[in-house]
């Protein structure tokens, strides 16, 4: 029994410090980005996260070219990336990919130029892969308190919101009858995305954010069908999947090429796409014994007349 | 149409005076009045296009008047107006969306505070009595992208009337469910406005499925508004000032129809079955 633990748990997996700074960072960042992500999916505004952390390339690349933390270069340009798009308009339906868009294309173009300067600078290409696709064992544990400080400002606001927030994003006529101020509560919800997707990106990169926020949520949807419990749920699977992935890639150190462990991010990503999958097969069982009703409600609403 | 009622039924509860909405330089209503007391019920009635729905956004203040004003329980109306309940005409939700439908009149208890709604005891029961209300405690656990298109109206009702309104707004909640739903919906609704003395405001395309129930009717055509009784709103004479021309009202078996003359006119063409005769069948 002791063998086959060992087998999993590699000796001095819980004892190094770098692990314990992965799992404590990597289990808050996870928590955020399952329950942010659940209203990400709600919202349909999944491509708007995917972008946001794209965007945290150039936040971060900028970060190291200047030489501030990099959490602070991702979660000021998500913040301002996250406003521009309010500005142009992400609260109409249609505007909201147009937004995304040309707001994504921009700061992509300013990172390539940002990652470039910083490249023949240093003449080191480690950093964009940290960057891109992150590494939360490289993580300094004199960067928890400012983590802490984005988890509770993002969890703080789902919190605070959660009502009008849920109302706004299944039925913005509803809201907007009871008085919810719709565009300040979705502008709010932004600022939330934006500090999750920060968070992400700086955990297992800016381009595998959008895994860790959109993933866990839409593997809850698929399990739950309370919104609180969806919350909840989305967070777990987050933490579950990334503590799994720390002990994977630690245990990694010893497959080929030895030394070198495997990427904690791939696996992160793996073992949400597999929770998905897995999740699939139940949803897919219970949705064919209510398909016919639901199928039945598409036609009626697509054929709905407008007034 | 005059207003003067003398049986003194329920207190004036909304009015609106003289209302014109303009929308990128069309004008969409002009000069409209009517009154509804408490515990009426009253149908908008309108062919698509007539401002049924702009009319119901200025009543619920998403949509400011350019002239003429809105005055709920005698006062103008503020943003959020606890005596006004809305169900509206388009709520698609994807079947995933985690929000069952007990979730869904919970938020009507109180969607606009912030934080989490606690699980308590009393916030459960007046859920369940709502739901009771409406005949939805079958499909309670369900999710509300799920439900048909007869029990999302349900449970749509129910969020409104858990606010406790004075007055319920309802966007052609007939307009795509099959006979019998809609049915069910009406007497749903005229038992809600007979208990709970709640005035109802409907708006409908096709007057005759709420011909036994509709105590007053406010009838929409080009922007213009009538309204009274159905006899004495739904008359040639009537119909015809409003049209700008002459309409036929004929009752058949109980049901009205009202008729223009020449064809192409009005062309109706959300249904074809109507352009193909040479009359016109407006409502």
């Amino acid at each position: 029994m002791n063998g086959a633990l060992a087998a999993i748990v590699a000796p001095g997996f819980f004892a190094s410090a770098p692990v314990q700074v992965a799992a404590a960072v990597g289990a808050l960042v996870a928590l955020v980005s399952g329950t942010v992500g659940v209203f990400t999916v709600i919202r349909g505004q999944a491509f708007a996260g995917e972008a946001l952390g794209d965007i945290g390339t150039t936040g971060e690349s900028g970060a190291f070219l200047v030489g501030v933390g990099p959490l602070w270069g991702l979660a000021g340009v998500a913040v301002a990336a996250a406003a521009v798009m309010e500005l142009i308009g992400i609260q109409r339906p249609r505007g909201r990919d147009l937004a995304t868009g040309i707001v994504l294309g921009a700061g992509l173009g300013l990172a390539a130029l940002l990652l470039y300067l910083y490249n023949v600078d240093h003449s080191a290409s480690g950093a964009t892969f940290t960057i891109l696709f992150g590494s939360p064992f490289a993580i300094s544990s004199s960067t928890i308190p400012l983590v802490v400080a984005f988890a509770v400002v993002a969890l703080g606001l789902m919190l605070a919101l959660f009502r009008p927030l849920l109302l706004s994003s299944v039925s913005p006529e509803l809201a907007a009858a009871r008085g919810i101020p719709v565009r300040l509560v979705g502008g709010l919800y932004l600022l939330a995305l934006a500090a999750a997707v920060a968070l992400a990106a700086f955990t297992i990169g800016t381009i595998l954010s959008t895994a860790l926020l959109v993933g866990p949520a839409a593997t809850a949807l698929r399990l739950t069908r309370s919104p609180a419990r969806a919350l909840l749920a989305a967070g777990l699977i987050g933490v579950g999947a990334m503590w799994l992935g720390i002990l994977m890639a630690y245990d990694s150190y010893d497959w080929p090429p030895a030394g070198h462990g495997w990427p904690v991010s791939f696996f992160v990503v793996t073992l949400i796409l597999l929770g998905y999958l897995l999740a699939g097969i139940r949803h897919g069982r219970r949705r064919r014994d209510g398909g016919r009703r639901s199928s039945t409600l598409r036609t009626t609403a697509l054929e709905r007349p407008g007034d | 149409m005059t207003d003067d009622r003398s049986d003194g039924r329920g207190s004036q509860l909304l009015s609106v005076e003289r209302v014109s909405v303009s929308l990128a330089g069309r004008e969409v209503l002009r000069d409209v009045s009517f009154e509804i007391r408490a515990g009426e019920f009253t149908g908008l009635i309108g062919s698509n296009g007539a401002g049924k729905t702009t009319l119901f956004r200025v009543i619920l203040g998403l949509q400011a008047a350019s002239e003429g004003s809105v005055l709920v329980g005698g006062r103008p109306r503020s943003r959020r107006n606890p005596m006004i309940g809305y169900v509206p005409q388009k709520f698609l939700l994807d079947p995933d969306t985690p929000l069952r439908t007990r979730d869904l009149v919970g938020l009507g208890l109180d969607a606009h505070r912030f934080g989490v709604a606690l699980p308590s005891r009393t916030r459960r029961a007046r859920i369940d009595a709502m739901l009771e209300a409406v005949d939805a405690r079958g499909f309670a656990d369900q999710r509300v992208g799920n439900l048909s298109g007869g029990e999302q109206q349900r449970a749509l009702i129910a969020h409104a009337l858990i606010a406790a309104p004075r007055l319920l707004l309802l966007d052609e909640p007939l307009a795509n469910l099959d006979l019998r739903s809609g049915h069910e919906v009406v007497a749903l609704l005229a038992r809600i406005a007979r208990e709970q003395q709640i005035a109802i405001l409907i708006s409908a395309h096709e007057m005759n499925p709420l011909l036994g129930v509709m105590e007053r009717i406010v009838y929409l055509a080009a922007g213009r508004a009538a309204s009274g009784t159905t006899q004495e709103v739904v008359r040639t004479s009537v119909l015809s000032a409003l049209y700008g021309h002459h309409v036929d009202v004929l009752r058949v078996h109980g049901r009205v129809l009202v008729v223009a003359g020449e064809a192409g006119e009005l062309a109706d063409t959300s249904d074809p079955a109507h352009t193909q005769t040479q009359v016109e069948i407006i409502s």
